[in-house]
């Protein structure tokens, strides 16, 4: 790795266990992860059903403790954080619906604005010009003033999206940003997702099950195992074989040569 | 709307069981010329303070229900769903019920508004002192909401148990304490229910914030940066001061709590608490003016039970609204 790319890792992950510990014992989804994010990069979280995927994301995100392990954001400590101060670096894109349908697109998108407003919620200009910039990146300009409940899974998704860029944090998390949706959707707000990257220099991680289209669109893939994940570009991981194990030989394999998985 | 709450308090003060000119009882509030001392004496020590208890009433329920609400993520939730009102009313039991039960051994047969009210507010901070421990191990706020149901059912059985044992005029007493009342408070009562509804007041107004990002849901209120159980121990303290302080000098009133938070949000559409929270309060002591100024019978000596009132014009409320909307949202 060299120098200039060890300044730019804005998340960093070395041997972090994650999964539920009750007082009796610990229950342990998944160990030994190991992985870097740059600045300005969109990577892919992939895996089987009920490997961690989520449950990563959630540790990330400070909803539910690590096991063991290290987090560091900008080469600082999870830990060393206040609640308030990691709001500012890391926002959440959750599969969880929002409790009540009944605000406005622009009411849930300001919502994202509060680390920063005053101890009544009142929004300045500058969040207002936050809140403008992140509807017109994500092109809600005519939806704004609807009510939550009047729009489609696909356009409530692009909401919570644009809620966590007014966030104006360094690094978005998503939790199955894609799922629910058709292909065309689910292009759509990758490559959304990718332009954003790209564009703002934000740091996005998300989870998926559609490797395929991840694997066109990603500039990183963390493949998500009971211990000894594997990271790195969709290139790198094709040519070292690492999608060949991910699913058991006798139903499913992977095709290299197009970046495909075929059912036998 | 204001205005409209000056106007209810007005209507409220001048009507009553015995007939008073309204230019009497204008004077009597500025302190001019009236015809008869014991108007005077009416308006001065028995309407206005029964007017201000149902202004503190009205808006310290409605204002609880709407806390339960977005805390609970639960349109149909407050303060009776937590049980802090059955709380209420088992300690009112005790007392009323209790005594003549256990009248061999304990000889206190003196049960006035004072002692009713210390048993009662006893009754609900315990119910929400149990409450709030269980809160700070239950993650789940529908666990919550269903371990406040039973406690409900709890303290229900432990009335009808009382009430089976209890001498019939006894039980006259509680029923008549069930009823709700308005009515009857002192000013020191007064004073003390004022402040308590304040001191509730004011717990909400500092957590407008965390309120609003509750709307999302306790996940993404913690991706705000907002320290869950410490919000939800003030918005859960707030609350039980508001209902359980209200429960034990009024008794328990039904339908205030969760039906005017959602004409409030019919009226105003919106789910931002800058706004919602003092409409709520100004919108519950409106609807329980006119309560009370009905359950008065203008000119008659009859006095209904308030809580009647409350039921009879909250719960076609409430069914209107689910059958327009279809689904409840708040």
């Amino acid at each position: 790795m060299s120098n200039k790319e060890q300044q730019n890792i804005a998340l960093e992950v070395t041997n972090l266990s994650i999964g539920y510990s009750t007082k009796k014992e610990q229950n342990v989804i998944s160990k030994d992860i190991n992985f870097a994010l740059q600045q300005g990069e969109l990577t892919a979280i992939v895996g089987i059903n009920g490997i961690g995927k989520s449950t990563l994301l959630r540790t990330l995100g400070t909803l539910q403790p690590k096991l063991s392990g290290e987090i560091h954001i900008n080469n600082i400590s999870i830990e060393r954080y206040k609640l308030v101060e990691l709001a500012s670096k890391i926002s959440m894109v959750l599969t969880e619906p929002i409790a009540t349908k009944n605000l406005t697109v622009f009411e849930v998108i300001a919502l994202g604005r509060q680390p920063y407003t005053n101890w009544i919620g009142t929004l300045t200009e500058s969040d207002k010009k936050k809140i403008t910039e992140a509807i017109s990146l994500v092109q809600l300009e005519e939806l704004q003033h609807k009510k939550c409940y009047e729009l489609s899974d696909g356009q409530l998704q692009k909401v919570m999206i644009a809620r966590s860029l007014s966030q104006d944090t360094s690094i978005i998390l998503l939790d199955e940003p894609t799922s629910h949706l058709d292909l065309y959707h689910k292009a759509t707000i990758l490559k959304l997702l990718k332009n954003i990257a790209h564009k703002t220099q934000k740091t996005i991680l998300f989870t998926t099950h559609e490797i395929e289209v991840a694997l066109q669109l990603c500039d990183k893939i963390l493949i998500l195992e009971k211990q000894n994940s594997n990271f790195g570009t969709p290139q790198k991981l094709i040519e070292s074989n690492k999608f060949d194990t991910l699913f058991p030989k006798d139903t499913i394999v992977f095709d290299a040569a197009n970046g495909s998985f075929k059912i036998i | 709307m204001s205005l409209l709450l000056i106007l209810c308090f007005g209507i409220s003060i001048s009507f009553g069981s015995v007939n008073i000119p309204f230019s009497d009882t204008f004077n009597a509030i500025f302190g001019g010329e009236i015809q008869k001392e014991s108007w005077s004496y009416i308006i001065k020590n028995y309407r206005i303070p029964k007017a201000l208890t149902a202004i503190l009433a009205g808006s310290g329920l409605a204002l609880s229900g709407l806390l339960m609400q977005t805390l609970f993520r639960n349109p149909l939730a407050g303060p009776f769903v937590l049980g802090i009102s059955s709380g209420a009313s088992l300690g009112a039991a005790i007392l009323i019920m209790g005594s003549s039960t256990l009248s061999g051994i304990v000889t206190f047969g003196i049960v006035n508004d004072v002692t009713l009210a210390i048993a009662s507010s006893t009754g609900s901070f315990l119910v929400l002192l149990a409450v709030m421990i269980v809160a700070t191990k239950v993650k789940d706020t529908m666990a919550l909401l269903i371990i406040g149901l039973m406690f409900g059912s709890i303290t229900a059985a432990i009335v009808s148990v009382l009430s089976y044992f209890t001498a019939a005029e006894q039980l006259q007493q509680y029923v008549y304490w069930s009823f709700g009342s308005v009515g009857n408070l002192t000013w020191k009562q007064l004073a003390l229910l004022g402040s308590i509804i304040c001191f509730g007041i004011i717990l909400s107004i500092i957590s407008i914030k965390s309120l609003n990002a509750f709307l999302l849901g306790e996940n993404y209120a913690r991706s705000l940066g907002v320290n869950i159980k410490k919000q939800r121990f003030i918005i859960i303290l707030a609350t039980g001061l508001l209902a359980g302080g209200i429960t034990a000098f009024a008794g328990p009133i039904a339908f205030i709590g969760l039906a005017v938070p959602h004409l409030t949000r019919q009226i105003f559409d919106t789910t931002n608490h800058k706004i919602i929270i003092p409409a709520v309060v100004l919108y519950g002591a409106i609807l329980m003016l006119v309560c009370d100024t009905i359950a008065q019978l203008p000119s008659s000596i009859y006095v209904l039970p308030i809580n009647a009132i409350t039921s009879i014009i909250g719960a076609p409320v409430v069914i209107w609204l689910l059958a327009r909307k279809k689904k409840m949202i708040f």
